[in-house]
């Protein structure tokens, strides 16, 4: 992680998903590492209304001293999209040269649902056309393997995991902490498969 | 967890860390969002004894009487609740308090999830009570404690003002231990706490008095912090998230005068500020209350000739209006939909919205979830306001447009909200003859601000088991001699249950009864399939706007798909289908 160039120097953060999702437990996740690895730390969440089956987002921010919770258009240095539509909706809060990880799986918002709009086609390649560097990885039958289509956030944030290049000890002793014990196994061998692609 | 290190808190888990320290006996409140998770935090310590109240009104009233019976007391709601409280509110300011009364009030800029943007120093100025607000989690703790230490100094309530990002926000904390604290005498001082004309009378030169004196307070209080930074010419004003987007734009390029106090505002720390720097801007969101106290008393600053009073602002907001710049982005040429939130599947609400459709009813809606009614394809509510005012909008409606308009018309309200501020509508309705239709939508919990039981739900807020209200006898109890109750699971008996009330020449309430899908202890059966054969792609299912349902395919392939990782098998979109091609799947 660079944090050498301004005053104040930050590593931001972004999941995007779909209400219902678990995007807020990655978000939590994710703020534990970075509290764990000595860095001032803001995670800002949505609760309410947002979270039934609407566009959701949280953002992790990280760095010597952190001051907005909140992360703009043009400064994300990574986006951790949960769905393709996602991606495509929060792409332009990223930085021109960040990295987007995208969950390829398809969630019909309810316009489409109701016919009024069009999922659309190839919304990836437009991704890719933008400039964006991506990473596609189908997380649901993978987290089926490891038990549950609910571990798919876990999935992800092997995924993320990887990408960031943080020792892969921190991240399970944050999966260890945030995971009810229940659900461990299966969890950290959905973070396995997510790591290894 | 060590006691020195530092944790992440959400900024309203912090709140709660800062009534546990501050040593509070009692915290009363009602949900809503961006407000709940203090009080649910706060009932986790063992030592705090916590309520969910039926609504804010009483929350206040409840807090109120714990701290004049001597002990430090909270209530929290979101901003509309502080409507509901303030009643007592106005007047607890006259009388004062015994030990420390605070009430934690959350703004919602952009709405996330409410149903208007409004500001809530508008009711710490009228209501002559202090407001402080934080700026992070860490503030969220000190704050809380500082507000109650100011309560007991000032003989006032406090008012703590959160926003959506800070009490949404999680940050680093440093915490502390609780402090003991005795329980004070109760007080036999009529002329303080009885407020009838002659005692108001006197009370009011003592608000007006310790106005002035918080005024003092806060021309040299260290929450209200000047930064000077070398070479910076330009002065910013803020309190709460404005001050971190500020921050965050402008860095120490800029001076700040950051308030933590933001009623009532120095008049002598603000003028010397001002005159330090060439240029002063005020960035608040919502209301130009800072603004307009800074031109009242002869500051010139620039405010909302360049920010909004409408929604929430970023460090993009400061970066645009202050520096005219923005920062570069992608972005892709599709057209994208958009994704509002719905229903989620298998909730319970669906089929009563869907039957009120096929109805062609017209519906008075009320604060919840079920609002969520109101969007395509459902489509079936008409009105809704606030807590409570489907039932009474109801009423008023069928009065002034007769019989013909009331059978075809019903209010929907939840569980939660009835309990709330539904019961008096009904009071209302059965006491002056009216003949509305209310159906109670009973999920069994209140669900949109995540799963708080309330007084019909027989459990209380730590989970134990308690008395619960008995709704039908409830209603009978009111006036209302037509109560009964469907599942609204089925269909057909949601659609006879409501066509039969409306036929009828009296008022009468539903109440339709089925747990929210969401909750832990609710079985699901596996996920449903679509049978391809049997498909024939006439979109019938899709009328429930169900988001586990989606047409796949072209052409005559062009057939519903059920996605296993959202259907819980509720069976009401089976009941849509003529070609029985929704069967029982197999699961995953």
């Amino acid at each position: 992680m660079d944090k050498t160039c301004k005053v104040v120097d930050t590593f931001d953060i972004m999941i995007v998903g779909v209400g219902g999702q678990g995007t807020l437990l990655a978000s939590r996740l994710l703020g534990e590492v970075m509290m764990s690895m000595d860095y001032d730390v803001k995670v800002s969440e949505v609760h309410g209304m947002s979270q039934r089956g609407g566009s959701v987002v949280t953002y992790v921010r990280a760095g010597e001293k952190v001051a907005s919770p909140i992360i703009e258009k043009g400064e994300a240095d990574l986006i951790l999209a949960f769905e393709k539509l996602e991606a495509a909706r929060w792409l332009p809060y990223l930085k021109p040269n960040g990295k987007l990880i995208i969950n390829t799986q398809e969630i019909d918002p309810m316009p489409v649902i109701t016919g009024a709009a069009k999922y659309p086609g190839n919304i990836i390649d437009d991704i890719k056309a933008a400039g964006a560097n991506v990473i596609t990885v189908d997380a649901l039958p993978l987290a089926v393997e490891a038990g549950t289509a609910k571990a798919t956030n876990v999935v992800l944030i092997g995924v993320m995991a990887k990408a960031m290049g943080i020792p892969k000890e921190i991240w399970l002793n944050a999966v260890k902490d945030t995971v009810p014990q229940k659900f461990l196994e299966m969890n950290l061998k959905a973070f396995e498969l997510g790591y290894a692609q | 967890m060590g006691k020195n290190k530092k944790q992440l808190l959400l900024g309203n888990e912090a709140v709660a860390r800062g009534l546990y320290e501050a040593g509070v006996e009692l915290v009363s409140s009602y949900p809503g969002t961006p407000s709940t998770e203090i009080t649910e935090s706060a009932a986790k310590y063992d030592d705090i004894y916590c309520e969910w109240a039926p609504n804010e009104k009483v929350a206040a009233e409840v807090a109120f009487g714990a701290c004049v019976g001597g002990a430090r007391a909270f209530c929290g709601m979101k901003h509309v609740g502080l409507n509901v409280a303030a009643d007592p509110l106005y007047t607890a300011s006259y009388t004062g308090v015994n030990a420390g009364f605070v009430i934690g009030v959350a703004d919602d800029p952009g709405m996330h999830s409410s149903q208007n943007e409004q500001d809530s120093r508008h009711h710490a100025i009228a209501s002559k009570i202090a407001m402080l607000e934080p700026a992070d989690s860490q503030e969220c703790r000190d704050f809380t404690k500082l507000a109650f230490e100011l309560s007991e100094q000032f003989d006032t309530p406090v008012l703590l003002r959160l926003t959506t990002r800070i009490a949404h926000s999680r940050s680093l904390v440093e915490v502390g231990e609780r402090e003991k604290r005795e329980l004070k005498d109760f007080p036999k001082n009529p002329d303080k706490y009885v407020m009838m004309p002659a005692m108001a009378q006197k009370r009011h030169i003592v608000v007006e008095e310790r106005m002035l004196a918080l005024r003092d307070w806060a021309e040299s209080a260290d929450i209200n912090r000047v930064e000077m930074n070398d070479g910076a010419v330009i002065g910013v004003i803020a309190a709460g998230d404005c001050y971190q987007y500020a921050r965050e734009a402008l860095g120490d390029g800029a001076n700040y005068l950051k308030l933590g106090m933001v009623n009532p505002l120095p008049i002598k720390l603000i003028k010397d500020f001002a005159d330090k720097c060439e240029k002063v801007y005020v960035i608040e969101e919502l209301d130009d209350i800072i603004e307009t106290h800074c031109k009242a008393n002869g500051i010139s600053v620039i405010g909302k000739e360049i920010f909004s009073r409408l929604g929430e602002f970023s460090q993009a907001t400061v970066r645009k209006s202050i520096l005219e710049s923005e920062k570069e982005y992608l972005s892709v040429d599709a057209e994208i939909p958009g994704r509002p939130p719905v229903l989620c599947a298998g909730c319970p609400h669906r089929g009563v919205f869907y039957t009120l459709k096929k109805l062609h009813c017209n519906v008075s809606g009320d604060i919840g979830c079920y609002t969520l009614g109101a969007l395509a394809p459902l489509k079936s509510i008409d009105v809704s306001t606030c807590m409570g005012a489907s039932v009474t909008s109801l009423h008023g409606m069928n009065k002034v447009r007769g019989d013909e308009f009331a059978s075809k018309s019903v209010a929907v309200i939840g569980d939660s909200t009835f309990a709330h501020s539904g019961i008096t509508g009904i009071i209302d309705i059965a006491y002056n003859k009216g003949i509305s239709t209310v159906i109670v939508l009973d999920n069994s919990i209140t669900g949109m601000t995540g799963h708080q039981q309330n007084p019909t739900t027989g459990y209380t807020i730590k989970g134990d088991p308690t008395a619960a209200v008995d709704l039908t006898a409830l209603c009978k109890a009111c006036g209302i001699n037509r109560v009964r109750v469907f599942d609204p699971y089925d269909l057909s008996a949601a659609e006879k249950a409501i066509k039969e009330e409306l036929a009828v020449n009296e008022p009468s309430v539903l109440i339709s009864r089925r747990p929210c899908a969401l909750l832990k202890q609710v079985k699901h059966n596996p996920p449903l399939k679509v049978d391809e054969e049997k498909c024939t792609g006439c979109t019938s299912c899709m009328k429930i706007g169900c988001p586990a349902i989606s047409m796949k395919g072209e052409g005559k392939g062009r057939k519903a798909v059920i996605d296993f990782t959202q259907c819980v098998g509720c069976g009401v979109c089976s009941q849509m289908c003529k070609f029985g091609a929704i069967c029982e799947g197999s699961g995953k």
